[in-house]
């Protein structure tokens, strides 16, 4: 993290950046939050740990229309976002100085409450210059300890690759995470039988509170104009309990997000809910991979997509 | 619903028919005194390609047992390319909602031309057959309710 820090003053000091966009420490240990720092003094507040899971990238949409570049830290699976948004005429790359930087996986409040560590104080051990091995929490009824691995967001223990798409300068060291297929869970599901399904989406959807959490997070909606923005009020387009918007909304969402999504995991990651809502992104993702041909969104800032191109042998609707 | 339980169930069926080929072959269908079930619902769109998955994700919200989409066959699209477009979208859609609940079964799509009014009627009597054996469709309305 010093290593972060040092180089980022020099940048920020010779003027190459006017600006940084990292993490700052947030209300609680467990959840640092995306900040702009502006001076060398600002970055006494900067972190970067396990904690750090948020993607940065949807911000370079914002940061492109400033002054001046933006320095911005990605960690491997964050480059494909930006790419994506690179591919879209999102982001500016000439506004972008983007530091990679090391990854060994992510960790969450989330997980640490899954395997019974609730009431969580401190986490020691989550810091990128550690070995990664263990994590010391201090809870309210006492200490304990929990191999980093257990703590890992889902995504990182089916992580694509520590490779940078796209990057100025690299910092930092990676650790493989690995130990998964992404699409097992899909098959599970897909082996159940359609009322079984039904009923398994209809618990999880049910859960949803419409906070808009995942859509705000998601790298690739970031469409000016959304269909889900009502034109009344915040709280009234929130309300709308009865439309069809409403009840079909992870669905449109997943499907918007269809051949541009790169699974970075963040909509199930910020989910107050636990709705694992990456598991409707990447049946899009298995399907075109197998029907398609494999494709994966953000690696390159060239080409055509999935859905806005064909072939003329393509595969009938229903016949797979 | 049927109002009793002897009655016949008679299923819901929306078919978006694409303007230049299979509307007319519906036409055709018709004029030529060929039969379909009257359970079939047909909206008219200007090319297969119009068909925005909202509008077949909106259909089974609001009820319906099985959904076709029809268009011109491959390489004969009026806009050239449109229902290529339109193959991709309802193969990825279908797939996606047959991984939610709504069998593969209950969705189909069908290229036929305007001389093809024989393969329209013979289509969709099929397609009614194979709803009522299906049965009653959940409802995707009844996805995201709160208990």
């Amino acid at each position: 993290m010093q290593e972060l820090i040092n180089r980022t003053k020099e940048l920020l000091a010779d003027g190459t950046v006017a600006r940084v966009l990292g993490w700052r420490r947030g209300d609680l240990p467990t959840n640092p939050e995306p900040a702009y720092f502006n001076d060398g003094e600002s970055l006494s507040e900067f972190v970067y740990n396990g904690f750090c899971g948020a993607n940065l990238s949807k911000y370079m949409i914002e940061a492109s229309e400033l002054d001046g570049r933006t320095l911005v830290f990605l960690k491997p699976c964050d480059t494909y976002s930006f790419n994506q948004l690179l591919k879209e005429n999102r982001v500016d790359r000439e506004k972008a100085y983007i530091i990679g930087v090391g990854c060994k996986g992510k960790i969450s409040e989330a997980s640490l409450n899954a395997i019974g560590i609730k009431n969580v104080i401190d986490v020691k051990g989550a810091e990128l210059t550690d070995a990664c091995d263990t994590l010391t929490i201090e809870t309210l009824t006492g200490n304990t300890t929990c191999a980093y691995r257990d703590a890992m967001l889902e995504r990182c223990h089916v992580c694509r690759g520590k490779e940078y798409v796209v990057y100025d300068e690299l910092i930092g060291d990676s650790a493989d995470t690995v130990d998964g297929d992404r699409f097992d869970e899909v098959r599970k599901i897909e082996a159940m039988s359609p009322e079984e399904r039904f009923a398994f989406f209809k618990a999880e959807l049910s859960k949803c509170i419409r906070c808009n959490a995942c859509r705000n997070v998601c790298p690739a909606c970031s469409c000016r104009k959304c269909v889900f923005d009502s034109t009344k009020f915040d709280s009234a387009q929130k309300a709308n309990s009865d439309s069809f918007e409403e009840k079909m909304f992870h669905i449109i969402r997943a499907f918007h997000v269809a051949g541009r999504c790169t699974d970075c995991g963040e909509c199930s990651r910020v989910c107050p809910q636990g709705i694992p809502l990456h598991l409707l992104n990447r049946k899009f993702i298995k399907d075109i991979n197998t029907l398609y041909g494999d494709f994966c969104a953000g690696e390159s800032a060239e080409g055509a997509t999935p859905l806005t191109s064909f072939t003329f042998g393509d595969a009938e609707p229903g016949t797979v | 619903m049927p109002m009793n339980d002897n009655a016949e169930f008679r299923p819901k069926i929306v078919a978006f028919c694409c303007n230049w080929c299979s509307y007319a072959g519906a036409d055709l269908a018709g004029s030529s005194r060929l039969t379909y079930p009257a359970d079939v619902k047909i909206i008219k769109v200007p090319c297969s390609c119009r068909v925005n998955p909202m509008f077949i994700l909106r259909a089974f919200e609001k009820g319906a047992d099985g959904v076709i989409m029809c268009g011109c066959h491959p390489g004969d699209c009026h806009y050239s390319t449109g229902n290529y477009y339109a193959r991709r979208r309802m193969t990825l859609l279908f797939s996606m909602l047959d991984y939610i609940g709504v069998e593969h079964g209950r969705t189909r799509v069908e290229w036929v031309s305007a001389a093809e009014g024989v393969k329209f009627s013979a289509t969709m009597n099929e397609f009614v057959e194979k709803i009522k054996s299906l049965g009653k469709n959940v409802r995707l309305g009844d996805l995201r309710c709160r208990s």
